[in-house]
């Protein structure tokens, strides 16, 4: 009996000094946009290694408190950091995945990609200036549709959101007055007069449902999977484009990558390019630039490359898009040159 | 073994003691003998013999309940030096200010504690004439049979998570609110300005009325229970003298239990005021401040649930902290106040009886 005892005991031992050994375990926290990917590609990616990467969607708010005060090995924020808080905290920042949000709107008979608006109409009706469907605005967009005599009912984030920041600096690049009175930020003051928060992404989907005469702004996904009716926008081209999987790569691949700012905060917004989805978003994730352990920081590099390589699909599947190889190059260049342990380049 | 033997033996006295405390915060004329009494009982004891075991729990237990004041303390202290940017930046304007724009920083209170008063008073002006009803059919009209079944069923009200309360309410009651209950309301009363602006089924009646559901069971519950401690010989007295049941119950029933009643209704309020979840999902989420109850408004509590985990800025963190120290103070007092009745109502009836 004893001697059993022991020997589970030994094997019990040898199993937790071996674990500890070989496989990293990396944690990260932040932004709830990317979550799904980040978990489907940490799950994929615990098979093939037996390293594991934790990350824990707690807002990016959180995101970058954890990471300032380093309980996490990395952050991820949906809004960049700006490239004065970046330098002073000696944080690299670098996008992963984008994602388009779109316009969906509940409008009696109305099916989905009928209604066609441009980005100065959109702000006008966000900005409670348009309160009719049947608006003369809206109308001239859509000659053809029969637009009911119906008040329009403005569904927005009630919570903070990165969904909300990508919006709203999509309006604020349309429209000056929108900029002026309102801005860009993951809340703003909304102010339509009849207009309505709700809840993260499925909450805006379901009150968009539920009340006549809505429209809101979701991520592609909620709008695509409860096929509620969205709108077709005019791109900066001056033609009208669906949201779809191939407008947010048209999106990613006209944008100038090289004049990005530093920390790559681009917004994807209003991009040129005739297929060009107006309104895609990046999410970014925050890393130091100095890595107290070696080991560690080589492992959440080689992940977020084994993600950009062979990530694609499994992103596809969940609606979002992976940056383009050109981008990523530059990305793993700037890896080379700033992350370092102990001095050392950590990449490649 | 010594310190269990000890804390055995030591038994009549924390007995003792307990009669102390109770008799007293019972009946202050009885006091003085009891105090006396026990204090006797505790010499002789302490004469005998030093009990250690005793000190050892008396120690333990007096550690255990000092952690109740020093989190409350701590939590007050913690909301209140997260608070003091908020304060010195905006002084008391904080509190009358209708204004919330986290673009340009500006943050001020008033929607958020218009919206938590508003949707709690709708509440318990649904929620009290409810349950005091639900709670006489239970104990005097109803058959037991029927009253056991009611009665469990509203304690089982009570046990659904307030975030199954907002959901329900968001999918189910507020587009029925919408497309019933708000055009009728319109129609009749629309000329008043607490019923104008489309009826889109969410806003402050709607949070109003589901929260009534939640506090609801929680009155209900107490309410019987202090109709059922009105003695029956009392009650049975009216009766004979000719009374009807509802004389019964409007002149005998109900004062006895008043305060106990007036109690139950200061919990339902305590909840009330603080519930999120359900308010969440139904109130509208809008930093406005508006006449008409259709018009979507928000709570501290909801507020906070929306926007903590995106806030960034140090400002806007330290607002959202002196909103939840708003919601702490006004709980807190309600609290107070409870107590206060609570001591009363034990006061009257040890008169009573």
């Amino acid at each position: 009996m004893r001697k059993m005892v022991l020997a589970m005991l030994l094997v019990f031992l040898t199993a937790v000094v071996s674990f500890a050994q070989t496989p990293v375990a990396i944690n990260g926290a932040g932004a709830t946009f990317p979550q799904p990917v980040y978990a489907k590609w940490a799950h994929k990616y615990a098979e093939l290694t037996k390293n594991r990467i934790n990350y824990q969607g707690i807002g990016s708010g959180g995101g970058i408190a954890q990471i300032k005060a380093k309980t996490v090995d990395f952050g991820g924020t949906d809004e960049p950091l700006k490239a004065v808080d970046l330098e002073s905290l000696g944080v690299f920042q670098f996008p992963t995945v984008m994602g388009g949000v779109v316009p969906v709107l509940n409008v009696k008979g109305m099916e989905a990609g009928r209604l066609a608006l441009d980005g100065p109409t959109l702000a006008n009706i966000f900005l409670g200036k348009i309160t009719k469907w049947n608006d003369a605005e809206i109308k001239k967009l859509n000659p053809d549709l029969k637009l009911p005599d119906k008040d329009i009912t403005v569904v927005h984030r009630s919570d903070g959101s990165g969904t909300t920041f990508i919006f709203t600096s999509y309006l604020s690049t349309v429209s000056p007055k929108w900029k002026e009175q309102v801005g860009t930020g993951k809340a703003v003051k909304w102010p339509a007069k009849n207009s309505v928060g709700a809840k993260g992404n499925p909450g805006v989907a379901g009150q968009v449902q539920n009340i006549d005469g809505a429209i809101g702004y979701v991520e592609f996904a909620y709008a695509h999977q409860n096929k509620i009716p969205y709108a077709r926008l005019k791109n900066k081209a001056g033609v009208l484009v669906a949201p779809n999987l191939e407008s947010f790569q048209a999106a990613a691949a006209n944008a100038d990558w090289k004049k990005a700012p530093p920390g790559f905060s681009l917004l994807l917004i209003d991009q040129p390019g005739k297929g060009s989805w107006p309104i895609v978003g990046l999410t970014w994730i925050l890393i130091y630039k100095d890595q107290p352990d070696a080991v560690k920081g080589k492992a959440i590099l080689k992940f977020f490359d084994w993600c950009f390589k062979h990530g694609g699909d499994m992103a596809k599947e969940l609606h979002y898009v992976t940056l383009p190889a050109a981008v990523v190059e530059v990305v793993e260049a700037a890896w080379a040159k700033e992350i370092k342990a102990a001095g050392k380049s950590l990449w490649p | 073994m010594a310190g269990g033997e000890g804390g055995f033996a030591a038994r009549p006295f924390s007995l003792s003691s307990q009669e102390i405390k109770l008799s007293r915060s019972e009946n202050p004329a009885f006091s003085e003998v009891t105090v006396g009494l026990g204090a006797e009982t505790a010499k002789r004891h302490q004469k005998d013999r030093v009990y250690r075991g005793d000190t050892v729990f008396r120690g333990l237990t007096a550690g255990c309940a000092l952690t109740i004041p020093l989190l409350m303390a701590a939590i007050f202290i913690a909301l209140l030096s997260y608070s003091l940017p908020t304060l010195r930046e905006f002084g008391l304007h904080f509190f009358l200010s209708e204004e919330w724009n986290p673009v340009s920083q500006q943050f001020g209170a008033a929607s958020s504690i218009f919206g938590t008063l508003v949707s709690t008073i709708i509440a318990m002006v649904i929620a009290i004439p409810l349950s005091l009803a639900i709670a006489l059919l239970l104990v005097e009209l109803a058959p037991p049979g029927l009253s056991r079944v009611v009665g469990t069923l509203i304690e089982l009200l009570a046990a659904i998570p307030s975030i199954i309360y907002g959901m329900w309410g968001m999918f189910v009651f507020a587009p029925f609110m919408s497309s019933h209950i708000q055009p009728l309301v319109k129609r009749w009363l629309g000329f008043l300005p607490l019923f104008q602006g489309p009826p889109m089924g969410l806003g402050l009646l709607t949070a109003g009325i589901i929260l009534s559901f939640m506090v609801l069971p929680f009155i209900c519950a107490i309410t019987r229970d202090v109709f059922q401690m009105v003695p029956a010989i009392i009650k049975e007295s009216a009766y004979g003298m000719g009374a009807t049941t509802w004389e019964v119950t409007y002149k005998v029933t109900i004062p006895y239990g008043l305060v106990g009643i007036i109690g139950a209704f200061f919990l339902g309020l305590g909840r009330a005021l603080g519930e999120t979840m359900a308010v969440t999902f139904v109130i509208g989420n809008s930093h406005k401040i508006s006449a008409s109850l259709f018009a979507p408004g928000n709570s501290i509590a909801s507020c906070l649930a929306n926007e903590f985990a995106e806030a960034t800025e140090s400002l806007y963190i330290s607002s959202l902290v002196t909103l939840g120290l708003v919601l702490f103070v006004i709980t807190y007092l309600v609290q107070v106040v409870c107590q206060l009745m609570l001591k009363r109502m034990y006061r009257a009836w040890s008169v009573g009886l």
